[in-house]
């Protein structure tokens, strides 16, 4: 026995071993050639027994500093009921494969199809597929799914007020692959979307709301104009509050994108995060990666199969509408349990009280000296507040972290621009409690005055 | 059983969950304005009102109705179904991870870089590169960021010629869909009788304007190319750069290292080699690692350490960028890193040691059954062809795939590689024990003697799951993928 994950005893590997005819393992590599073959292993650390391990990361994970977050930029601690957890960590689906054997996977499929069917609902489209790796690359998907839709599309419009990192996930992808982005300029804050010129080159235009500073954006009219250009809408939104704000359907967008984090996934350092896309029908045979479909068997008893793969790339290799493969299934999972526990009223409910404390929060902040809350347009659970010297900013956070509260996210963390040093993105969640938002006012009260 | 979809079980009034009260002050809350009438939703979504336990029942069903690594052997080849530590599970569940914010001040997540560092470090060791980045989520993630590089690197040389990336016909389809992604031009490259590329039609398709070739090895026929040494050098003396799709790393791991191979930039993917599970899907993890030529090109930020600890590092001028949101799949990969730690350089070594000797096993016990059309140099995984099953009795690959279910067993990969007729592509990774192997093998025998007798049973398979085979032309012209 050499590890408890590797079962072979002595004997086992002698019995295997004269089957083969072969004297050792060893005998197996010889076709990787002697100039290639390691004498030595690895030099990585030796072997630790499970106790050994779980000692060194609870050292590890001590380094880690937990507060009150009121951190977001994309990423927001929520309530999850406890069902979540306990039933996405049952063993079957955690250690499946894609179901691309439907008839031995039927739990998975259906639990996708109803995932696909939520996503649907909650943005007023009409085709969800099974994910995406997380919100920006749900936005790059978009933008490929544009440029292939539209013959001779060169060029995405794109709106200065989508997530900074985003944003850079979306110049990465244009970095030589033959496609261009035009930025659309922002006005106090929201997408400048009034005269928009739309030429034929262009695929379509993404926009997001909340957005970058968590501003709901107004898209009136904005579909229409760009359908006369048979030009694509994707509206980012973060699917929670889509139970408050329009949504992406009800814009008339064509795709819709973002991250299903603030449904039931948690922080996790930011990763396994979950994008979600939805489209139109008309775009059914475009939308990337996996679609779990309903079908019949033989006796004509209702089951769930992937379907439409001749979009994809184990079937059109080069041709397929992404290369998408692995997506992001089991936090699929989290937010279809996370929903299926919430309801509507309970998303409506999350959704409500996170606007009702963050702008409990935005009132008592606005009205210190020294700190502005702009109010040219309407914030759902985060808002920019902006220090009229960016100097004290510094101290604020480190006054209000000596209570325990992570105050918000410097804006300048996502942008790296000096000019956005003055901003503290400061995002409430219905998780936050009346005594946290208090500690937090009467903190910065004491630190401004 | 079928299990009915949970809005099908909707009650109206139902709940299953109630949060917490909104505990601020009454004037507040009634003197708040809400979202002007333009922005707001018009009418509800429709997700089901049930209770708690009608939540807990449906998923656990489902879960029933899934077969994982924990239910059996999954031999599905390429994808390295290994055992996933239950060790793995619950560092990954533990709230000094998952409740830390990816935008915490980095003083706050000193432990969370140092695993990043740490796990970068050992699988710079295991490859042979020099430095990666785990941002990407998955393989085909890693092999996007991996082409984006190589694009980097030859737009920073003022080259722009090199539009081509050369691809093995027996590759996965995530490699030319990745290079299609990126705006390169796929040119397919011939395999030889051995199943191993053919030097001559790779020379003959070399040039200045092919920007690099992706190579999987060993290959998706479990073959490894043993010319290895001689491709390198040619992609190289033609300017271009060599991919390691890192798919089939088990069988080589701790025993030979594609840096030494001459590659250039390679992904792994730590839920096949390093053994974080594969959640029905994803996510999974899907690094890319460097030689020094492209290290400057990685995806920023870099984590780098300080006197004290580590920080970011964001001033990297030639970085091809971000391509995930935040840091990449962070439990994920924490779970690889536990699996690193417990296996050391020794188990790795042992783990890629038993898994081609698994694999050479099975394909010695079921060459009198079955056709294996390349047997020289079978290293972790082989492909058995049922040709000529289906010319003498009509029973196909899928038919065979199918029977195993009834088995017991999750089927191995079906008609892939697309260069074998009727192809199942088996991998049993070094987690099965012998007994496993052999139990394996009888159904395997089992299965091919009703091919025979009673061809027509295979055809009804598989009878023990809650539904038999299903219509996919239905699936597809229905199109019914929502409810």
């Amino acid at each position: 026995m050499i590890h408890p994950y590797i079962p072979h005893t002595d004997e086992d590997r002698a019995r295997m071993l004269e089957a083969l005819g072969l004297s050792s393992i060893d005998r197996l590599f010889e076709v990787v050639g002697e100039e290639l073959l390691l004498e030595d292993p690895v030099p990585i650390a030796h072997g630790r027994t499970e106790e050994e391990v779980r000692r060194m990361i609870d050292s590890i994970a001590r380094r880690n500093i937990r507060g009150i977050p009121f951190l977001g930029g994309g990423s927001y601690d929520r309530i999850i009921p406890s069902t979540v957890q306990a039933l996405s960590s049952l063993p079957s689906f955690v250690t499946a494969y894609t179901p691309y054997q439907a008839e031995m996977s039927q739990g998975l499929l259906q639990a996708i199809f109803e995932f696909q069917s939520m996503v649907c609902e909650i943005t007023s489209m009409d085709i969800a597929n099974a994910s995406l790796y997380d919100g920006s690359h749900a936005i790059v998907e978009a933008a490929l799914l544009m440029v292939n839709a539209k013959r001779g599309a060169k060029r995405v419009l794109v709106s200065a007020t989508i997530h900074p990192f985003a944003l850079e996930a979306l110049q990465t992808w244009v970095l030589g692959a033959g496609y261009e982005l035009e930025m659309i300029p922002e006005k106090d804050g929201v997408a400048d979307l009034a005269g928009l010129d739309i030429a034929d080159d262009v695929g379509g235009l993404i926009v997001q709301s909340p957005n970058r500073y968590g501003f709901i954006e107004d898209y009136d009219g904005i579909a229409e104009l760009l359908h006369e250009h048979k030009a694509l809408l994707a509206i980012s939104a973060d699917p929670l509050s889509l139970a408050i704000q329009r949504t992406p359907g009800q814009w008339g967008a064509d795709i819709a994108v973002g991250d299903t984090q603030s449904l039931g996934l948690g922080l996790a350092f930011g990763g396994p995060a979950c994008g979600y896309m939805a489209v139109k029908r008309p775009l059914l045979r475009r939308i990337p990666g996996r679609l779990v479909g309903m079908t019949t068997d033989g006796e004509g008893r209702r089951g769930f199969t992937l379907t439409l793969q001749a979009r994809e790339q184990h079937i059109k290799r080069e041709r397929a509408t992404s290369n998408i493969c692995s997506n992001q299934a089991l936090a699929a999972l989290m937010t279809t349990i996370h929903l299926s526990s919430l309801g509507w009223s309970g998303m409506v409910e999350a959704a409500g009280q996170s606007y009702a404390k963050a702008h409990y929060l935005a009132h008592h902040l606005g009205r210190i000296p020294g700190l502005e809350v702009p109010d040219a347009h309407p914030f759902w659970c985060e808002f920019p507040l902006v220090f009229q010297d960016a100097n004290h900013l510094e101290t604020f956070l480190r006054e209000l972290r000596n209570e325990g509260i992570f105050a918000g996210v410097r804006l300048s963390t996502l942008t790296r621009k000096d000019t956005d040093e003055s901003v503290l993105l400061v995002a409430v969640t219905e998780k936050r409690s009346r005594e946290e938002l208090d500690l937090y006012i009467r903190t910065a009260r004491r630190v401004m005055g | 059983m079928i299990e009915p979809l949970l809005i099908e079980k909707s009650v109206k009034g139902r709940l299953a969950y109630r949060l917490p009260p909104l505990d601020l002050p009454e004037t507040f809350v009634r003197e708040l304005e809400p979202l002007p009438a333009h922005l707001r939703r018009e009418g509800s979504a429709r997700l089901p009102e049930v209770s708690e336990l009608d939540v807990v029942r449906h998923f656990t069903r489902l879960s029933k109705m899934v077969h994982g690594v924990d239910d059996g052997m999954y031999p599905l080849g390429s994808c390295t179904m290994k055992y996933n530590p239950k060790l793995g599970e619950e560092v990954a569940r533990m709230a000094q991870f998952t409740r830390i914010h990816p935008l915490q001040d980095v003083s706050t997540v000193q432990g969370c870089l140092s695993v990043i560092h740490s796990l970068l470090e050992d699988l710079s060791a295991i490859t042979g590169m020099s430095w990666g980045s785990l941002q990407p989520c998955a393989g085909s993630h890693g092999e996007y960021t991996g082409l984006k590089m190589i694009r980097a690197y030859f737009l920073k040389q003022g080259d722009r010629r090199r539009t081509k990336v050369l691809i093995p016909v027996s590759a996965h389809g995530t490699n030319p869909a990745s290079a299609a992604v990126n705006g390169f031009d796929v040119v397919e490259v011939a395999s030889n009788r051995k199943g191993l590329v053919d030097l001559a039609d790779l020379k003959s398709k070399l040039s200045d304007e092919v920007a690099a070739l992706m190579l999987t090895n060993p290959n998706t026929l479990g073959l490894f190319e043993e010319d290895i040494l001689e491709i390198s050098e040619a992609v190289h003396e033609a300017g271009a750069l060599l991919y390691y799709d890192g798919a089939n790393l088990n069988a080589i791991m701790g025993k030979a290292r594609p840096g030494d191979m001459g590659f250039d930039v390679l992904h792994l993917n730590l839920h096949k080699t390093f053994s974080t599970p594969h959640g029905g899907g994803g996510p999974g993890s899907g690094p890319v690692m460097v030689n020094d030529l492209l290290r400057p090109f990685l995806p920023k930020p870099d984590i780098i350490p300080q006197e004290e600890g580590y920080a970011f590092d964001w001033d990297r001028p030639d970085s091809i960028g971000k391509v995930s949101m935040f840091w990449g799949n962070f439990l994920v990969y924490l779970r690889a890193y536990v699996y690193i730690l417990r296996m050391g350089g020794e188990g790795l070594r042992a783990a890629a040691g038993h898994a081609v000797l698994n694999a050479n096993y099975l394909a010695k016990k079921l060459a009198p059954y079955y056709e294996i059309p390349y047997t020289s140099g079978i290293m972790h995984e082989f492909v058995i062809s049922v040709k000529n099953y289906k010319e003498r009795y009509g029973v196909t690959a899928e038919d065979f795939a199918k029977a195993l279910i009834d088995e017991g067993y999750h089927p191995p990969t079906v008609y892939f590689p697309l260069i074998v007729d009727e192809a199942l592509m088996i991998e049993p990774t070094e987690s099965e024990s012998p007994e496993s192997l052999d139990a394996f093998i009888e159904a395997m025998i089992r299965i091919a003697e009703k091919a025979k007798r009673d061809p027509a049973s295979l055809k009804k398979a598989p009878v023990s799951t809650p539904v038999g085979r299903l219509d996919q032309v239905k699936a597809v012209k229905d199109a019914k993928v929502r409810y």
